[in-house]
């Protein structure tokens, strides 16, 4: 079937969706944020001996806990900002996108839970 | 997904080599793509070697000398001939640019001349910008305004306003920046693109324009704008050397700083 509306017509389409800066903003600020808890992370398990014992106790100090459940947390938001403006420019049919954008938002809220819960076992569990 | 091959009645062919008259002795290879929708067949690349000494310093002197006196069908828009119409944009030596304004001495070897990338081809170099010159229609390039003209005067501006327009307005929608864009590539269909982009900014930073929030609000869209990635091909081809890049951070800028 031929398209015979104008091509302005076509352009503006279904008009703006009036969304895209809440992601972009968040995305911005999750990436400023994950700069100081990646360094942390990074810096504390170096200068730690590398044994279970000394990791549990570690995570089971408040601060740790709070910073470790803030990481995972912006990680995988960040995570599931990231992939959906890669999905986007990348999957052109629609409702494929739907369900590609669908499934990777649901495995990061899946993956960021199962951390979260994993550090809070840890630091409440006996 | 995104096409990354082509189909098989779009692979480009060797075409036909048309020799640099008797007693030439400076002369350089032009390899031009060519397409005639009508012939029915695959489009190709022909190579033409041109006697400089007889030509013009640009490009589009060569290609229009091509055309006078070597092979008549060859197609190509220009008008000016002095980088102010933006007809002659064509990708050159494998960059977006205006014939017209881009010297043959400044490229190294065989200068290959395409039509714009990933838009629709027209025939030879002529490719159509049909959806480019519609989605700067939809910025609605004009000045809105509520409060009526003055009946005396013009509409004043400050001329620290007027400098805030510096960089945008020059533009003259030649489409290098949007085609040499890969988030244009993909999503032309819904992202503006940079030329429509920053055409939107220079209207939505005039001091004299009442439509400032509405703009703002017709371009709040995860793919109208929100497809930028600041690649910056944008501003690396444009032959007006003007940023489009930062007009839409800019605008990204304005669209955060209204919820705050």
């Amino acid at each position: 079937m031929r398209d015979l509306r104008s091509p302005l017509s076509r352009v503006k389409g279904l008009g703006s969706a009036k969304d895209g800066t809440h992601h972009f903003w968040h995305q911005r600020l999750t990436s400023l944020l994950l700069i100081p808890l990646v360094l942390w992370l990074g810096f504390s398990l170096a200068a730690m001996p590398v044994d279970h014992a000394t990791l549990v106790d570690w995570v089971r100090q408040p601060l740790v806990t709070i910073a470790l459940v803030l990481l995972i947390g912006t990680t995988f938001y960040h995570a599931k900002l990231g992939l959906q403006v890669v999905i986007e420019d990348y999957v052109a049919s629609h409702s494929r996108r739907t369900f590609i954008l669908l499934l990777s938002s649901f495995l990061c809220l899946l993956f960021g839970l199962v951390g979260v819960v994993a550090v809070l076992k840890i630091a409440f569990g006996a | 997904m995104a096409e990354f091959t082509l189909p098989a009645n779009s692979v480009v062919k060797q075409g036909k080599l048309f020799k640099a008259p008797e007693g030439a002795t400076n002369t350089r290879r032009f390899i031009i793509y060519r397409y005639d929708p009508d012939s029915g067949e695959n489009p190709r690349t022909d190579t033409f070697e041109v006697d400089l000494d007889t030509c013009g310093p640009m490009v589009l002197d060569a290609l229009l000398k091509i055309k006078a006196e070597m092979d008549s069908t060859l197609s190509l828009r220009r008008s000016c001939r002095e980088g102010i119409c933006g007809s002659c944009s064509m990708n050159i030596d494998g960059a977006n640019t205006l014939a017209c304004t881009q010297s043959i001495a400044s490229i190294k070897g065989d200068i290959k001349v395409y039509p714009l990338p990933h838009q629709p081809v027209v025939k030879d170099l002529v490719s159509d910008l049909t959806n480019f010159y519609a989605q700067y229609a939809s910025i609605e390039p004009w000045m809105k305004t509520d409060t009526a003209t003055p009946p005396d005067r013009e509409r004043l501006q400050s001329r620290e306003d007027r400098e805030k327009l510096d960089g945008l307005y020059e533009c003259i929608l030649c489409a290098c920046c949007s085609t040499s864009c890969p988030s244009y590539w993909w999503n032309s269909d819904r992202y503006l693109g940079p030329a429509a982009l920053l055409n939107a900014y220079r209207w939505i930073v005039d001091s004299r324009d009442e439509a400032t929030g509405e703009r703002l609000d017709d371009l709040e869209d995860p793919f109208k704008l929100y497809r930028c990635h600041t690649i910056m091909n944008c501003a690396k081809a444009c032959p007006k050397g003007l940023n489009p890049a930062k007009a839409i951070a800019e605008t990204k800028k304005l669209m955060v700083q209204r919820k705050m």
